[in-house]
C-alpha cells in the first residue's frame, strides 16, 4: 500500500473543497441548534435557495454572476421567514418537520420539468461560474502543491475564497454570541420562558437566528456549486442535512470550531478509509470481495458506513464532541 | 437604588448567617405597616394605593374554569400572598396577569395602563417580572451569565449593535457591576462563575430572585418561592423577600405553607375553585372559616400534605407526645411531617 499516497489525499480531503462547503454550512446550523436550540432539518434548503439564487440569477434572470450573490442571500432570507414566522412561537418539533418538507419540496420544485426555464429542471444549471475563474491568478487546469497538499489551480481559488469566507463566518458567530445578543440568544435554548419574564422576546430572537444560520448556509451552497461549476438538483437531498449534523455532533454544537474541526476530521476520515480499501493488497481484496462482496462499486458506500460507526461509538464514549464539555452536557439533564 | 438602601444592603453581606442577616434587616423596615388598617377585608377590596388591578378576569379549561376574578387590587410596596388548596388557579391566575396565558376576558391594568393583551417581554420592560413554580434556572450558563441577561434594557441585545463591542462593552461593564452587587448581597459571590446547572434547588430559587431584581422591577410576581428549599434556606429566601418591601418594590407570592404566609405577608388572597373567596390580613385569614373549609373540607385529599392538614390531622399524636411529658418527640414528628411536606412539593 502506498502510505505517502494516502496520506497525500488525506492531508489534500482535510482542507479540501468538501471540508470548506460542509464546515460552513455547519457553522451555520451550530447558530441554529448550538446556540439558538432550533431543529433545523433541512440546512440543505438554504444551501439549496443559496445555489439557485446564484445559478438562476445567471441563467434565467440573464443578469450578472456578481448579482447573484445577493439574490441568494435574498433566498435564504426570505425561506428562513417562511420557515420560521409560522413554527416559531410554537413548540420546538413544528420547525423539525417543516424544515425537512420545505428542503425536499425545493429539490422537488426546482428538478421539476415545467421549470426547465427557470431553474434548468433535472440538467441544472451549467456556466455560469466563468466570471469567478477569470479572477483565478492560478491557472485553472494546473496542479499546485504545497507539501502533502495538491489541487487544481481551479480548487485552490475556490478554496483561497472559500477558507476566508469560513473564516469570517466564525468571526461574526464569536463576535454575536459573545455579545448580550448571544446570552439572550443561549438563555432561550436553555428556557424560553425564563427569558421571556426577563425581557426577551423569544421569537424575534429565533427568527433572527434561522435567518444568520440560513445566511451562512447560502453562502456554502454557492461556494459549492462554484467548485462545481454547475447546479444539479438532486445534489441537494437529505443525506446532505444529515452530514452536515454530523459534522456538527462530531464537533461538538455550541463551540465556535467545532464545526469546522469536526468537517475537517469527517472528510478526512472518509477519503482516508475510502484509499486504504482501494489500496489494499490484491489478496486482501479478493478476500473481501469474496466474503462481504466488497468491490469497487460499494467500496463508497462503506466507508460511509464506517464513519457512522465511528459516529456510534462517540455517542458512547464522548457524547458532548470534540468540543463540548462533559459537565456542561451533564447539566441538561438535571 | 437610593444610598439609602446601600447602606442597609452593606449590613447584610457583613454578617455570618444570610438568613438571619438579611431577615433582621428587613423587620427593621416595613414601608406600608398600618396601611391596611382601614381596608375591609373582604374579597375585591379596595386598596389605598393599588399598584395592579385585575377585573372580571376569566380562563376556562375546555369546561373547567380555572380562573374567575372578579376585582383584585394589589396594594403599592406591600407583601401580598395568594394562597390556596392546590387546582385553586393561583398558577393560571400568575399566568394571566403576566402575560404567559391569554385571558378569555377581563382586564387588567398596572399603575393605570392596561397590560391585558401585553406579552410578557414587554412587561418585564415595564416593571413586572416573575419567577416560576418550577425554577428555571438557565443551567448552562455560568451564574453571572444568568444575572446579567436579566438587566433590561440592553443596546447589545439588538443584532446589529452586537456587531460592534464598542457600542455595548461600555453598558456591559455596568451590567456586571449590578450583577455582582446583588449577588453580594444574596451571598453568591462564590457560585459566581459557576454553571448554574451544578446549584441545589434553593439556590436556584436565590438565583432566580436575584436575576429578577437584574430588571429593576416595582412588581415581583413569586409563584412558590418556598417550593423545594430547604428549611436553612427558607429564613433567607424569607429575608430577601422581606428586603424587596424595604426598598419600596411591591410583592406578590403564591404560596401554600401558612407559616411563611403568616411570617412574612402584610395582606392575604385566597383563591379557591378560580374565584376570591377571602381577603385580609393573615391573623384575619388564619380565622376564616371559610378558608379552613376550603382547605380542609371540600379539598381533603388534593390538598392532604399542606403543612396545616397535616399539622390539623395529625396533631393528636403530637399533643400525646406532648402530654405524655416528651417535648423531643413531639418536636421530632413535627420535624418529620414538615420534612415530608417539603418532599411532597419538591415532587413533579
Ligand atoms: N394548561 C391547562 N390545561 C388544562 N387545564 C389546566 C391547565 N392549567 C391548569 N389547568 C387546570 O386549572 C385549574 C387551576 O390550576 P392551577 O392554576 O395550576 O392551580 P394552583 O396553582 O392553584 O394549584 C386546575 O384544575 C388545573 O387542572
Amino acid at each position: 500500500m502506498d502510505w505517502g499516497f494516502i496520506f497525500e489525499r488525506t492531508m489534500s480531503a482535510m482542507i479540501g473543497p468538501e471540508a470548506m462547503v460542509f464546515a460552513l454550512a455547519a457553522i451555520g446550523l451550530n447558530v441554529h441548534f448550538g446556540y439558538a436550540g432550533l431543529l433545523n432539518f433541512g440546512q440543505v434548503g438554504f444551501l439549496a435557495a443559496g445555489a439557485y439564487g446564484l445559478g438562476m440569477t445567471v441563467y434565467w434572470l440573464d443578469l450578472n454572476f456578481w448579482l447573484g450573490i445577493p439574490f441568494g442571500i435574498l433566498y435564504a432570507l426570505v425561506l428562513a421567514l417562511i420557515l420560521g414566522i409560522p413554527t416559531l412561537r410554537l413548540r420546538a418539533d413544528y420547525l423539525a418537520i417543516v424544515t425537512i418538507a420545505a428542503s425536499e419540496s425545493i429539490r422537488l420544485f426546482v428538478r421539476w420539468r415545467g421549470n426547465s426555464d427557470i431553474t434548468g429542471a433535472s440538467q441544472g444549471i451549467n456556466e455560469f461560474a466563468r466570471p469567478f475563474y477569470d479572477l483565478n491568478p492560478f491557472v485553472n487546469g494546473q496542479f499546485y502543491s504545497l507539501g502533502p497538499f495538491k489541487y487544481l489551480g481551479r480548487d485552490v481559488w475556490v478554496l483561497m475564497v472559500g477558507w476566508t469566507i469560513v473564516m469570517l463566518s466564525l468571526l461574526v458567530v464569536w463576535q454575536i454570541m459573545r455579545s448580550p445578543w448571544g446570552r439572550a440568544l443561549r438563555a432561550i435554548r436553555e428556557d424560553e420562558d425564563a427569558a421571556r419574564a426577563l425581557g426577551k422576546n423569544a421569537y424575534v430572537y429565533k427568527v433572527q437566528a434561522l435567518m444568520i444560520g440560513g445566511v451562512i448556509g447560502a453562502l456554502a451552497g454557492m461556494l459549492q456549486v462554484i467548485q462545481k461549476s454547475s447546479v444539479q438538483p438532486d445534489t441537494f437531498n437529505p443525506v446532505i442535512t444529515f452530514t452536515i449534523w454530523a459534522i456538527l455532533i462530531l464537533g461538538g454544537p455550541g463551540r465556535v470550531w467545532s464545526p469546522v474541526v469536526g468537517s475537517m476530521i469527517y472528510w478526512s476520515l472518509i477519503v482516508f478509509i475510502e484509499n486504504v480499501l482501494r489500496g489494499l493488497p490484491s489478496g486482501a481484496r479478493d478476500t473481501l470481495e469474496n466474503t462481504v462482496r466488497l468491490s469497487d462499486i460499494n467500496i463508497s458506500q462503506l466507508r460511509f458506513m464506517l464513519v457512522g460507526l465511528g459516529l456510534l461509538l462517540l455517542a458512547r464514549f464522548r457524547p458532548q464532541g470534540i468540543f463540548g464539555s462533559r459537565e456542561e452536557m451533564a447539566l441538561d439533564d438535571r | 437604588m437610593t444610598d439609602e438602601r446601600e447602606v442597609v444592603f452593606g449590613s447584610t453581606s457583613g454578617g455570618g448567617g444570610a438568613g438571619a442577616a438579611s431577615a433582621n434587616m428587613a423587620d427593621l423596615v416595613n414601608p406600608v405597616a398600618g396601611v391596611f388598617d382601614d381596608v375591609v377585608p373582604e374579597p375585591g377590596s379596595p386598596k389605598p394605593d393599588p399598584i395592579l388591578i385585575a377585573s372580571n378576569v376569566m380562563k376556562t379549561f375546555g369546561g373547567l374554569t380555572a380562573v374567575d376574578v372578579e376585582h383584585l387590587e394589589i396594594q403599592r410596596g406591600a407583601i401580598t400572598a395568594l394562597i390556596g388548596p392546590n387546582g385553586a388557579g393561583k398558577t393560571t391566575f400568575f399566568n394571566l396577569l403576566t402575560g404567559f396565558d391569554d385571558m378569555d376576558r377581563g382586564r387588567v391594568t398596572l399603575d393605570g395602563d392596561v397590560i391585558t393583551k401585553v406579552p410578557p417581554h414587554r412587561l418585564a420592560k415595564r416593571g413586572m417580572v416573575r419567577t416560576f413554580q418550577l425554577t428555571k434556572a438557565l443551567s448552562r450558563m455560568k451564574v453571572i451569565d444568568n444575572m446579567k441577561l436579566g438587566a433590561t434594557p440592553q443596546r447589545g441585545e439588538s443584532f446589529w449593535v452586537s456587531l460592534v463591542t464598542s457600542l455595548w462593552s461600555g453598558q456591559e461593564a455596568e451590567v456586571e457591576a449590578k450583577a455582582d452587587a446583588l449577588l453580594d448581597r444574596f451571598n453568591m459571590t462564590h457560585m459566581r462563575d459557576e454553571f448554574a446547572g451544578t446549584m441545589s434547588g434553593g439556590q436556584r430559587k436565590l438565583i432566580e430572585m436575584a436575576r429578577a431584581l437584574m430588571t429593576d422591577p416595582k412588581l415581583v410576581m413569586l409563584d412558590e418561592p418556598m417550593a423545594g428549599v430547604n428549611p436553612a434556606l427558607t429564613q433567607s429566601l424569607l429575608g430577601h423577600v422581606k428586603g424587596l418591601r424595604a426598598e419600596g418594590r411591591t410583592v406578590i407570592f403564591v404560596e401554600h405553607d401558612m407559616d411563611v404566609v403568616r411570617d412574612i405577608s402584610d395582606w392575604v388572597v385566597v383563591m379557591a375553585e378560580g374565584q376570591i373567596i377571602a381577603e385580609g390580613t393573615p391573623d384575619h385569614i388564619s380565622a376564616n372559616t371559610d378558608v379552613i373549609d376550603a382547605y380542609l373540607g371540600k379539598h381533603h385529599d388534593s390538598d392532604l400534605f399542606d403543612d396545616e392538614v397535616v399539622a390539623a390531622v395529625l396533631d393528636d399524636e403530637v399533643t400525646a407526645a406532648a402530654l405524655d411529658g416528651d417535648d423531643d418527640a413531639a418536636a421530632a414528628i413535627v420535624r418529620e411531617l414538615s420534612e415530608e411536606v417539603r418532599q411532597e412539593e419538591d415532587g413533579p
